[in-house]
Order: structure tokens, then C-alpha cells, then sequence
């Protein structure tokens, strides 16, 4: 099956291992390799990228490594695709500089 | 648990018995490389900030006062303003063989050549004398660094390498992390873990000046790129993160100071720092070497071929493809974390295993290469009085 990687237990997300398409199941491994639950994506997302492991609502706290990554800028149900579409940095906004849209 | 070092004098102990062949500016870089050249155990080194750089002085002291270090030669022009002489008292001060070639004095580079290599000769026989001896691994200082970094260095390499720094640590050993531009974005996680008050306005400081410096308006640099994004960080506060994880979860018990004029040493009796200084791979180990660092542990996701003069090089790749590809430039393999083979626990063991050999003796595959790259980090005394960082 295939993986996605929860590096703390207090994490609400978790890393993808390989490359993951809109309807497969999920293995999701804590860093001791142990499965702590599986989740059914809900998006395709590449290798590196995130899936959500709880729904977390508009403003709630993302959480990886155990901190907090920023807060969800829009509702993001379980198994869907976290990233910049749904998530904002509390530290750095992105600007299209970033992007390498400009 | 013990490795096999050398026994320094102030109760130091090396891993590596090196010559070092230090042109004290560029100018004296070719005959310093010719002295040290065919002599196994020679490394030539310089700065390359020309002769008046004396904002180097600290770092070029620290480095030949490595305990890796058996002796240095130092190789001057004669003309410099970066004088050799207050080198050589400063690093005589670590107990260990440390003398002077001016090549103007001598008064032929030929000469010159041949009186440095015989010098050279001369301290790589004594030291080869000296034997490994067991040392308890709680002697042992190690650096953790990143570059190349790829998707795979915030999910393996980086969190294995952060085991390794935990268990050295729980060990009694040190451990010291460079780069302050990777953790901005991650101020409270790292300040929680400050031992007291005073470490923790110590490790604010040390981001926040350095945000400073990389934000200076009209020539700032963005902190995150399209790179980043297309590899699945969504934050600043995730790349952070995933960088400062090499540091592993212990407390942290200061900043190094890493200055033109000031550069600390990590203090006897374990623990984790900070230090101050660049990101740019080699010149962050060379600082890290002059702190006192024996071994440097790097991540790398695109793989990199090359060594430092002081520090063996341990590098670490959680890419399953570069270590495919590139297996024989890389020390250990973090790449099963991604394949799901094998546990973050368990390849940080592996690295601490490896950390331990290769203190021990045990050639890195730079070394086997025969790399010994050294580049020196030189702070703007100007830019840091035109920011009030002073």
C-alpha cells in the first residue's frame, strides 16, 4: 500500500512517500515505521506533498514536526491535498516573486 | 561507548592526524600546495580574502587549533598586512608544532618550497608516530549541516541526522548547528528549547540579526522559492522545520559567537549549540572546524562530491535516486525512509555508527577521493555597523 510519513504524533498532516492519485488508500507510518491510521486521498498530489490526516476548518492550526506550519485559509477535509491553495503562512505571506510568476 | 582517536595536548582529542600547509593570504596559496604536495597526511588551505583580511585571523587560528590538526606550517609572502607571527603565538597556545615560511625572507619561492616541504615532512613523520588511543565518544564534537536539499531532506535525512545528534548528545558528546537563515520561520520552536533565559534572547538574536542582513531593502532575498513550492513546502515555517530537525530535540545551551574579531569555541562538557555564521556549505565548515567541530554529518538530496580539509565529511542522502546514482559519493543511505523500509530511528543509528568509524579512522568517501575543500566566511564589520547588529 501506499505510504505517507506523520513525523510527530501531534502532526494533523501527513508526508506523502510516493506520489498518491485521488481515490487510493493510504498507509500512514509514524517516523518508527509503526501504522498509526489509513486514509483515503481525496486529491492526487506528487511524492514530498501533504495530505490532510484530520478536517481541519478555516483558521485552524496545520501541524507538522510537531509545530505549527500555518493555518488552513480555507475548510480542508481529511484525505484532501494540503498546500498553498489552503494553507497560509503565519510568518511569510507568498508573493508571486516566489512562485516564479513574476 | 568508545572510538579510537588522538590524544592532543589540553586534554583534546582528534579524530584526523593532518598537516595543515596554511598560506596565510592567496598570494602564498601555490607554494603552500607544493610544500604540501606527495606528503600523505598534508593539507594546503588559505583564505581567499586577500592579505589584509584580518576579520579571518579568528577562524584561521581556530582551525589550526583543531584538535584533527597535528601541526601547521604557515606560509607567508612576507608583505602581508595579515602577519604570520601573532598566528603562530596564537595557535602555539593548543600545544602543538606551528611554524613559519616567509617566502620573501627566504628569498626564493624555489627555496622556500624546499625548505616548507622539508617542514612539512618533518611534522607528517612525528605525527604518523602518534597512535590511535580508545576515547570515550562523549569527547566527540559534531556538526550538522545541509545543502542540496530536495523534498527527501525535511522527511528523511534531516530527521535520521537529528537522531544521530540526540544520541551523541545523551552520550555526553556536543553537537553544533551553523545556519541561521534556515531557521528563520522557526524562532519559537528553537527558543522553547533554550536551557535558560539568557540562551534563549541568545537564539532570537542569532535569527533575527540574520533576517536582518538577508532583508536589507533594495537587495533582499526571498526565503522561500518556486523550487521549495514545486517540492511540497507550503510555509516557511515547514522548510524551517524540516532544516533545524538535523539539530535533533535536545536542549540548546547557547550561541557560539562567530565574529571578525571574536570566534568561541564549543565548551567541554556536551551539550548542543547554535553558532553563528553563513549557510554556504564550505565556509559554514570551516567556522564549524574552527569552533572545534571533528566531524561534520551532511543531508543532501542532489548528492555533492566534496570533502573539507578539517572535518571528514559524513553525507547523508534520503533520495532514493541520487543514492542510486551517486552511492559511491555518499556515506550513508537515508533513502529507505522514503521507500518505507526502514524506520527514522533506525538509519539515525546507522549515522551514529557511522559517526563513531569514521572517527575512528574509517575514510569517508571524500576522503577517498582525496578532497579536501576549505573555504573561509568573512563577516562585513560594515554591513553589521550600517544594521546596528554590533
Amino acid at each position: 500500500m501506499k505510504k505517507a510519513i506523520r513525523m510527530d504524533e501531534k502532526d494533523n498532516v501527513a508526508t506523502a512517500l510516493v506520489g498518491l492519485a485521488a481515490g487510493d488508500e493510504v498507509e500512514v507510518i509514524s517516523s518508527n515505521r509503526q501504522v498509526m491510521q489509513l486514509v483515503t486521498a481525496r486529491d492526487a498530489l506528487p511524492l514530498g506533498h501533504k495530505i490532510a490526516l484530520t478536517n481541519l476548518p478555516e483558521g485552524a492550526v496545520v501541524t507538522k514536526y510537531g509545530a505549527a506550519i500555518g493555518k488552513a485559509s480555507k475548510d480542508i477535509s481529511v484525505g484532501d491535498y494540503v498546500h498553498i491553495h489552503n494553507v497560509r503562512s503565519d510568518r511569510l505571506p507568498l508573493t508571486e516573486h516566489m512562485l516564479g510568476l513574476k | 561507548m568508545e572510538f579510537r582517536g588522538f590524544e592532543r595536548p589540553n586534554n583534546l582529542v582528534g579524530v584526523r592526524n593532518t598537516v595543515l600547509v596554511m598560506a596565510v593570504c592567496d598570494c602564498g596559496e601555490p607554494a603552500a600546495r607544493q610544500m604540501a604536495g606527495g606528503i600523505e597526511g598534508a593539507v594546503p588551505v588559505t583564505q581567499y580574502h586577500g592579505c589584509i583580511a584580518m576579520e579571518t585571523v579568528p577562524t584561521l587560528v581556530g582551525v589550526a587549533k583543531n584538535p584533527n590538526v597535528a601541526g601547521t606550517l604557515l606560509v607567508a609572502m612576507g608583505c602581508e598586512g595579515l602577519q604570520p607571527e601573532p598566528l603562530r603565538e596564537e595557535i602555539a597556545k593548543a600545544g602543538k608544532p606551528v611554524e613559519v615560511v616567509n617566502i620573501q625572507g627566504v628569498g626564493s619561492t624555489r627555496r622556500a618550497i624546499a625548505r616548507g616541504s622539508r617542514m612539512v615532512r618533518d611534522m607528517a613523520e612525528r605525527a604518523k608516530k602518534q597512535q590511535r588511543k580508545p576515547c570515550d565518544v562523549s569527547r566527540l564534537v559534531v556538526g550538522v549541516k545541509c545543502g542540496g536539499s530536495d523534498t527527501t531532506s525535511g522527511i528523511a535525512a534531516n530527521p535520521a541526522i537529528g537522531i544521530m545528534s540526540d544520541m551523541l548528545i545523551d552520550t555526553g558528546g556536543s553537537v553544533v548547528m551553523i545556519e541561521p537563515i534556515e531557521a528563520i520561520g522557526a524562532e519559537e520552536t528553537l527558543a522553547a528549547r533554550a536551557v535558560n533565559e539568557a540562551a534563549k534572547q541568545q537564539i532570537l538574536r542569532w535569527i533575527g540579526d540574520e533576517e536582518k542582513r538577508w532583508t536589507v531593502p533594495g537587495a533582499s532575498v526571498d526565503f522561500m522559492c518556486a523550487g521549495n513550492i514545486q517540492g511540497g513546502l507550503t510555509t516557511l515555517e515547514e522548510k524551517s522545520l524540516g532544516a533545524i530537525h538535523k539539530s535533533g530535540h535536545r536542549p540548546i545551551k547557547g550561541v557560539l559567537r562567530n565574529r571578525e574579531d571574536d570566534l568561541e569555541s564549543v565548551p567541554p562538557g556536551g551539550g548542543l549549540y547554535l553558532q553563528e555564521g553563513i549557510h554556504l556549505e564550505l565556509h559554514a565548515m570551516t567556522s564549524m572546524a574552527a569552533a572545534g567541530v571533528h566531524i561534520i554529518v551532511f543531508a543532501t538530496g542532489t548528492g555533492g562530491s566534496f570533502g573539507h580539509a578539517i572535518c571528514p565529511l559524513v553525507k547523508v542522502t534520503g533520495n532514493p535516486e541520487t543514492w542510486a546514482r551517486m552511492s559511491e559519493d555518499m556515506d550513508v543511505n537515508a533513502s529507505t525512509i522514503m521507500e518505507g523500509k526502514e524506520s527514522i530511528e533506525s538509519v539515525g543509528k546507522r549515522i551514529f555508527d557511522e559517526v563513531v568509524a569514521v572517527a575512528s579512522g574509517k575514510l569517508t568517501t571524500g576522503e577517498q577521493l582525496g578532497f579536501y575543500n576549505f573555504a573561509v566566511w568573512k563577516r562585513d564589520p560594515r554591513l553589521e555597523a550600517l544594521l546596528a547588529l554590533r
